[in-house]
């Protein structure tokens, strides 16, 4: 058991190391110093409250997004449509959001997360349906709701949410809806939403790892047959499974507009982050508590090439190579598994 | 006494002698002194319980372990066995427990493999062809030379083993629990193939746990426990009985006791049941069937006649297309599995890997696997994790589940492990006591030990009044448990009758089809005079 949680443990750290060694062979033949560019990307990562705040803000998102796509492999699905269903959190919950007035902020701002979270965890229930009683794979149906997602956030944020000229957005939020800042450094600032997403993180570690429904989960994600000689529903945890993982989808929309500038939907919002969550859940091993660390590595990774590329002119693409091979690593951990097997045989033959 | 009488005797009429084995791994004493001596030409067999040390001396024998000390003669030559090679040079064949074969290549490419007939570089495939098959043909080793080995049954990719140490001129043969894998036909066939081959002049070394099989086929047994030699003794003059109690160290009894089942209310009735197979065919065709509380109804039949599917329609698996199952009074027909649990149906399923257990989760979570969600092992939402730990320490000490973790994952542990974890789980009256149990395979690859215990408890389940499906391939399980016996033959009940008014072959007969045995049998019912 110990050994498991250990070995759980060394396989992203040791997937990191080699990246970083091998990232640093590309650093040396364009003519750089590994070691300062390292530097000035830890630096420029947590190197004061600016930088961290920076970093923090670009983690929640991607926690979120993690967490919503690493729940779903651990109920033995896969969902590739965070980026759908956060879009369509952002969007519903945005539209609360406009329009909730002037409540105190006490309710003002569960009620807009609830609502993006519904806005998620409806969108996804679509492909859960559809698995649940027509087999239709979920990889397939929730591409296709991505687009559907992306089109019709942009139908609102030109027409029926349009506001002012220029690039399209929607009315800025109620004043009451906003995140309380923590940290406001210049131009950077920083909400509670980190901190909000930690705590879903760990409810969501409690959840697996602790209740009945949690079990269940995990067993029909594991071997459906014998879930359902015990008395689960494959349906049921179908449905419940997407329908978690959408909502936690939606709750990255959301809190990205309740908490961050301007504070408005602009139709395709997410960036690419929706995927960034696939990469999150690996890394992290499908393990909340890893998740969270793998979140706050790419967004360190992230901030930091920004001011390894304005400082050591080292192209930031040297992170997507980085991340890259950690994916790689973790996907393909048996060959970390065997090295690490071949350094004990050394070890143990020396005894022998 | 006897190993001292041997050290006078000319070892040239044993094809083997091993002399004072010792064979230490890190953890265990896997042979210690162990003397096994074979006769040339005899089919011997070697018995004990998982874990006795038969592999192992057998590993040794074909050079895939050296031994710490002792000595090894074959056909009299005294031989230092280095490794496979060497074994094969000696005239050594061994069939593993499990097969090596390559999966993607044909029959005769694996025969053939390592000593392939040439052609300037190239496989002379007519060769090799005509090579496997006349082999085939001398030993009466049915195999589809052309088939690939991922499309063949396992009966015969074992008869392709076999061929592969022919091939390679063994002459004395090694099989290792090549039963355990086969079906009653398919180990009937294998027997001709042994006779045939002992006809032919071959030596043969006969790995197994089933007594009936050692009494059915072998001149010798030697019996290992704990890794030393227990007894050597003359088939003709022994039991399973007696080689029972050398394996175990105890008396066991084969044959469970039990007393006239006390019957109760009609516990459950099937009527008019139709069941299609995973292809949409019928596999069960128009069922009835009752079974009363305190009653064991045994259900026999080949396997692949509908035995399956029925189970599977009972216990909420499977649709029943047609017809009706009542529980104490109860229609549960169609139920979920969830509902039918809830009426008291417990169920050991035939096939443990796909649907008794999850092996990715520890033993403690497999314990509670359908009962999950019943207090005490959860109560508002969240596992109880302190009664589920306990109570698994205490069914894993109990139904003697090894190694006594259970935080290991039930995938690591031996097949008869996880038998043994399933069937303590359905078993045990935690937390309420079933009504009836649908029970299938029970003891697939346990110990007589182990069996013993499973039987009692099934007979005790009986006496406390439930009612007990049990399905089996295993003939002699259905005749010492059931108070009743239902054959099964292509999808339909072919006939009931009663252990005691029946015999072996009859029933086997019944299992093929024969409904002439039932009516005769009906007769000697109707005799009651004598
Ligand atoms: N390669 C091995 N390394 C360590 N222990 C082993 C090895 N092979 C077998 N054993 C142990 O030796 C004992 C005898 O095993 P084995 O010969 O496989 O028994 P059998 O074939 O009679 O079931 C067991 O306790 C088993 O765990
Ligand atoms: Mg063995």
């Amino acid at each position: 058991m110990k050994q498991n949680k250990l070995y759980a443990f060394l396989v992203p750290v040791i997937s990191v190391i080699i990246a970083l060694l091998i990232a640093s062979v590309i650093i040396l033949s364009v003519g750089k110093n590994p070691i300062e560019a390292y530097s000035i990307m830890i630096v420029g990562a947590f190197g004061g409250s600016e930088q961290i705040a920076d970093t923090l803000v670009k983690m929640t998102p991607l926690l979120l997004t993690g967490l919503a796509v690493g729940f779903g492999f651990r109920a033995g699905i896969f969902n590739i449509g965070a980026e759908g269903q956060m879009t369509m959190g952002a969007l519903l919950g945005a539209v609360v959001a406009m329009n909730i007035g002037s409540v105190p902020s006490v309710i003002a701002i569960p009620i807009c997360i609830i609502s993006g979270m519904i806005g998620g965890a409806l969108w996804a229930s679509i492909a859960g349906f559809l698995k649940a009683f027509t087999g239709a794979h979920e990889v397939i149906t929730t591409i296709m709701l991505n687009w559907i997602a992306v089109n019709l956030s942009s139908f609102m944020v030109t027409g029926p949410l349009a506001v002012g000229s220029g690039t399209p957005k929607s009315p800025e939020i109620a004043d009451s809806a906003k995140l309380p800042v923590v940290l406001k450094v210049q131009a950077s600032e920083m909400s509670i939403a980190i901190f909000i997403a930690v705590v879903v993180a760990i409810i969501m570690y409690v959840y697996l790892e602790k209740t009945t429904s949690g079990y269940e989960l995990k067993g029909v994600g594991f071997n459906p047959y014998a879930a359902e000689y015990g008395g689960i529903s494959i349906k049921k945890s179908i449905i419940m499974t997407m329908a978690i993982s959408g909502a936690l989808a939606g709750m990255a929309g959301i809190v990205d507009i309740l908490g961050v500038p301007p504070n408005r939907f602009v139709g395709e919002l997410s960036g690419g982050r929706g995927f960034d969550g696939i990469a999150i859940a690996l890394i992290g091993r499908n393990n909340p508590i890893g998740i969270i660390f793998a979140a706050l590595l790419i967004a360190a990774l992230r901030t930091g090439s920004n001011a390894m590329q304005v400082q050591a002119q080292i192209p930031d693409d040297i992170v997507s190579i980085i991340q890259g091979i950690v994916i790689f690593l973790v996907a393909s951990e048996r060959i970390v598994y065997s090295l690490m097997q071949l350094t004990k045989r050394k070890k143990g033959s020396a005894a022998a | 006494m006897e190993s001292n009488m041997k050290e006078n005797i000319d070892y040239s009429s044993y094809a083997v002698v091993m002399k004072d084995i010792v064979k230490q791994f890190p953890s265990v004493l896997a042979n210690d002194k162990v003397n096994f001596f074979v006769k040339k030409g005899a089919i011997h067999a070697l018995v004990g319980e998982n874990g006795a040390g038969k592999s192992t001396l057998m590993n040794q024998l074909y050079g895939l372990y050296s031994p710490n000390s002792g000595e090894i003669y074959i056909n009299g030559e005294k031989c230092k066995i280095k490794g496979p090679k060497d074994a094969i040079k000696y005239g050594i064949g061994m069939v593993h427990q499990h097969f090596m074969l390559i999966d993607n290549q044909t029959v005769y490419e694996n025969v053939v493999l390592g000593l392939e007939p040439k052609k300037g570089v190239f496989l002379n495939r007519k060769k090799a062809k005509k090579e496997v098959k006349n082999l085939s043909e001398k030993y009466g080793l049915q195999v589809d030379i052309d088939s690939k080995i991922e499309d063949i049954s396992v009966g015969m990719q074992q008869r392709v083993e076999i061929l592969k140490i022919l091939y390679r001129g063994a002459d004395i043969l090694i099989f290792d629990e090549p039963t355990a894998v086969l079906t009653p036909q398919e180990t009937d066939e294998l027997f001709e193939v042994m006779k045939l081959l002992q006809a032919r002049g071959k030596t043969i070394i006969f790995i197994t746990h089933k007594l009936y099989e050692v009494m059915a086929i072998t001149e010798k047994v030697t019996v290992m426990r704990l890794g030393k030699v227990t007894g050597e003794i003359d088939t003709k003059d022994t039991n399973p009985k007696q080689l029972a109690t050398m394996m175990v160290g105890r008396e066991v009894l084969l044959r469970v006791e039990k007393d006239a089942p006390k019957l109760g209310k009609k516990i459950l009735s099937v009527s008019n049941l139709w069941v299609k197979d995973n292809r949409r065919l019928n596999a069960v065709k128009g069922v009835n069937l009752e079974i009363k509380a305190g009653e064991i109804l045994g259900i026999a039949g080949v396997a692949g006649n509908g035995q399956t599917e029925f189970v599977e329609a009972i216990t909420g698996l499977r649709k029943a297309e047609d017809g009706k199952i009542i529980l104490n009074g109860i229609d549960i027909t169609n139920f979920s599995p969830l509902q039918i649990r809830e009426q008291g149906i417990t169920h050991i399923p035939e096939d443990r890997i796909k649907r008794g257990l999850i092996e990715e989760y520890p033993v403690y979570y497999n314990m509670i696997l359908g009962k999950h969600e019943e207090k005490p092992f959860s109560e508002n939402g969240f596992l109880n994790s302190r009664f589920i730990t306990d109570y698994s320490t205490k069914l894993v000490e109990k139904y003697d589940v090894r190694p006594r973790n259970i935080n290991m994952l039930a995938g690591n542990l031996s097949g008869g492990n996880q038998q043994k974890m399933v069937v303590a789980r359905e078993l045990d009256n935690t937390p309420s006591q079933p009504k009836m149990a649908v029970i299938s395979q029970p003891t697939r690859g346990l110990d007589i030990g182990a069996i013993e215990y499973i039987h009692k408890t099934i007979i005790s389940m009986r006496d406390k009044g439930i009612g007990i499906l049990l399905i089996s391939m295993e003939l002699d399980e259905i005749f010492s448990l059931s108070d009743r016996i239902i054959v099964f033959f292509e999808g339909e009940t072919i006939g009931e009758v009663t252990p005691d008014e029946i015999t072996r072959e009859e029933i086997g007969l019944m299992m093929a089809g024969s409904k002439n045995v039932f009516h005769s049998t009906e007769r000697g019912e109707s005799d009651e005079t004598k």
